[in-house]
């Protein structure tokens, strides 16, 4: 092997770089870019240095909104994780039971994000919607455009129904994945369904959650269809997250160098978060295990 | 500890069997002494892991009792019946510690902690686990991971039977030879009844003192390995044991004389390609035969055929097809009227030759009619 044939190997890697360099290293540049100047139109640009930065990062209304996206998130986790493991421990293991169950867990995972929303404002109307005029006919009075905690129940419900199936699929595939001699094993051992639970199911769905966790968090800590189509961040401003927020400073008030330091800012959070989430569900891997 | 009772066992994963072919197991009638250890060998699919999930509760056969010192236990389930059971892969609480693995079993019947210890620190001793018992049960090897699933059932003072599920399938070789005798050991020092269910015939002759060898869902033969190397009672077991199995060859006997047919249906009595293919036979042998309707075949192992490269008295001639090395012995294939036989050979001083002389040691020949030994 002579040079020119090892280097020839940067050949092959060349239209992958090309495109992860277009959709992915230039937008992100262009954003870093923005972040960093004041731009009055073409060709009119003025280096401001971290002036952005520091006017976002003081922005009590940001605040407000990553407060609430932790929140959302939290909530996300905390219903969607258990909820999945649940349903998925539930469902039959074989049959027609288990391919039924199946389709049915998949049908919200392939409804388009901004058709749920659509699905959800009539699902939930006060008046004509199915959801709401029971509701309403109850005697409770509904109407999630005019009270915050109905906006966020409604919108809670909303993601709980639409992702949480994703976390049964995972569940359900690292469930059938365990060799049948654990429960025979377990059987014979005389354990309780809830230790054959902790001992068994739970350590071997490690991978499979751990990969729900993180989905399940940059997905929702991302969010921005769902509540666009059905609170468009309101009552006022309590469900308006991150990128909801975002959307408003750069389209809505075209403040580009401002919604440019903010993304980058909210591309760390992220990134930093899922990070963290990786390790911490690693070690109690290696700890466990 | 318990004696087995079989009463009259059959199983069909059908939920209507109609034929006998319906059925992995067909009919199993046996008793299984106390504080013996038991090797189920055969073939795969022939129902050994289906007798069992039996014996151990996993499944309720559909016909016939099941009977633990004359307790009837056939619709108990397995944490009912006092039996622990080793798989073929090694099943470990992950999570937990060696110790905690050992203590599972007495912790779930409510067994107080210092008990617990005791038993788990006496068990650690017998299996040599005790310098892993704060470890965690995941990072060992294969074969402490298989002594840990073992020593779950030990645990238990009242286990009636151990079953093992071809528990060496997934340990190094050089280990395997260990672990087994760690498994004898243990038997002797403990008298527990054994049930190991192998395909690997090396395997159930070391480890059992009795050997069930089965076959299309039948026990065709229990016995030392001894008695069925010496007399195996249904020609798959003679095939089956040993290495290579038995040489068979379909023939007539005449008086003291067992006529071998040519494979081609010519009849070769003193013809001249082989110098005499009748093969005496011993009085008690040609007795059974004089009495026994049907084709007949000879049966004769491998180690007992004698070979000589130049002519003898009572050798007959057959035409060498390969001579194979095997280390420490060889084999040598043959044919002699068509019919195919193999022959170890120990001694080294065989040379390749296109002709041998074959002689049938007559205490060493057996007689098969329809598949069954003659007796």
């Amino acid at each position: 092997m002579n040079k020119w044939e090892d280097n020839r190997a940067w050949f092959l890697v060349l239209p992958v770089f090309l495109v992860v360099a277009f959709s992915a290293i230039l937008p992100l540049m262009t954003v870093v870019n923005y972040s960093i100047q004041d731009i009055f139109g073409p060709g009119e640009r003025v280096f401001v240095g971290l002036e952005w930065f520091r006017e976002v990062l003081a922005d009590v209304r940001l605040h407000e909104a990553l407060m609430r996206q932790f929140l959302f998130s939290a909530l996300v986790l905390l219903i969607e994780i258990p909820l999945g493991i649940g349903i998925a421990l539930l469902m039959p293991k074989k049959g027609w039971g288990a391919s039924l169950s199946l389709v049915l867990m998949a049908l919200p995972l392939l409804i388009p994000w901004n058709v749920i929303g659509t699905i959800w404002i009539v699902f939930t109307r006060p008046d004509i919607g199915l959801l709401g005029s029971l509701i309403n006919g109850m005697g409770i009075p509904f109407d999630h455009t005019a009270s915050p905690i109905q906006a966020w129940i409604t919108l809670m419900l909303m993601e709980v129904w639409h992702w949480t199936p994703l976390v049964v699929l995972l569940a359900y595939a690292g469930l059938r994945a365990i060799p049948e001699a654990y429960f025979q094993a377990a059987k014979i051992d005389g354990a309780s369904a809830w230790a054959v639970f902790r001992y068994i199911q739970l350590p071997k769905m490690r991978g499979v959650l751990t990969i729900a966790i993180l989905l399940r968090f940059m997905d929702s800590f991302l969010i921005y269809a769902e509540p666009f189509v059905l609170t468009g961040g309101g009552p006022g401003n309590t469900t308006t997250f991150l990128s909801i927020y975002l959307v408003k400073i750069a389209v809505g008030q075209f403040d580009l160098g401002p919604a440019a330091a903010f993304s980058l800012i909210y591309f760390l959070i992220v990134l930093l978060l899922s990070w963290l989430f990786y390790q911490v569900l690693q070690n109690v891997g290696r700890g466990e295990a | 500890m318990a004696q087995i009772n079989l009463n009259k066992i059959a199983h069909s994963y059908m939920k209507r069997p109609t034929g006998e072919s319906d059925y992995a197991l067909k009919l199993i009638d046996n008793i299984w002494e106390d504080g013996g250890a038991y090797a189920l060998l055969g073939p795969s699919g022939c129902g050994k892991t289906t007798l069992l999930n039996i014996i151990s509760g996993l499944l309720i056969p559909s016909k016939g009792r099941i009977l633990f010192d004359g307790k009837d236990v056939t619709e108990l389930p397995p944490e009912k019946r006092n039996i622990a059971q080793v798989f073929q892969f090694p099943v470990l609480y992950d999570t937990m510690s060696v110790f905690d693995n050992l203590a599972f079993p007495l912790r779930n019947r409510g067994f107080d902690e210092t008990a617990v210890r005791e038993r788990v620190l006496e068990i650690a001793q017998v299996l040599d686990l005790t310098q892993f018992l704060d470890k965690k049960a995941a990072g060992l090897a294969a074969d402490a991971k298989q002594k840990i699933s073992l020593g779950r059932g030990l645990v238990r003072r009242d286990v009636a039977a151990i079953l093992f599920d071809e528990p060496l399938t997934v340990i190094d070789p050089n280990l395997k030879w260990q672990l087994r005798c760690k498994l004898k050991e243990i038997h002797e020092q403990l008298k527990l009844t054994f049930i190991y269910v192998t395909h690997d015939q090396v395997e159930a002759l070391t480890f059992a003192d009795k050997v069930v060898v089965m076959y299309g869902g039948e026990i065709v033969q229990i016995g030392t390995p001894q008695e069925l190397f010496e007399n195996p009672s249904h020609k798959f077991v003679g095939y089956f044991i040993g290495s290579p199995g038995m040489n068979f060859i379909p023939c007539k006997v005449d008086g003291n004389i067992a006529v071998i047919q040519d494979s081609r249906g010519v009849m070769l009595k003193n013809s001249t390609v082989a110098q005499s293919v009748g093969i005496p036979l011993g009085d008690s042998l040609a007795d059974l035969a004089s009495k026994s309707s049907g084709h007949l075949e000879l049966g004769i192992r491998p180690l007992y055929l004698k070979v000589h490269t130049t002519e003898v008295n009572g050798g007959i001639k057959a035409k060498v097809k390969a001579l194979q090395d095997h280390g420490n012995f060889r084999i040598l294939t043959a044919t002699l009227a068509g019919h195919t036989l193999k022959a170890r050979l120990d001694e080294q001083d065989i040379k390749a030759a296109e002709y041998v002389w074959l002689e049938f040691p007559p205490d060493w020949i057996r007689l098969f009619a329809r598949e069954r030994l003659l007796k």
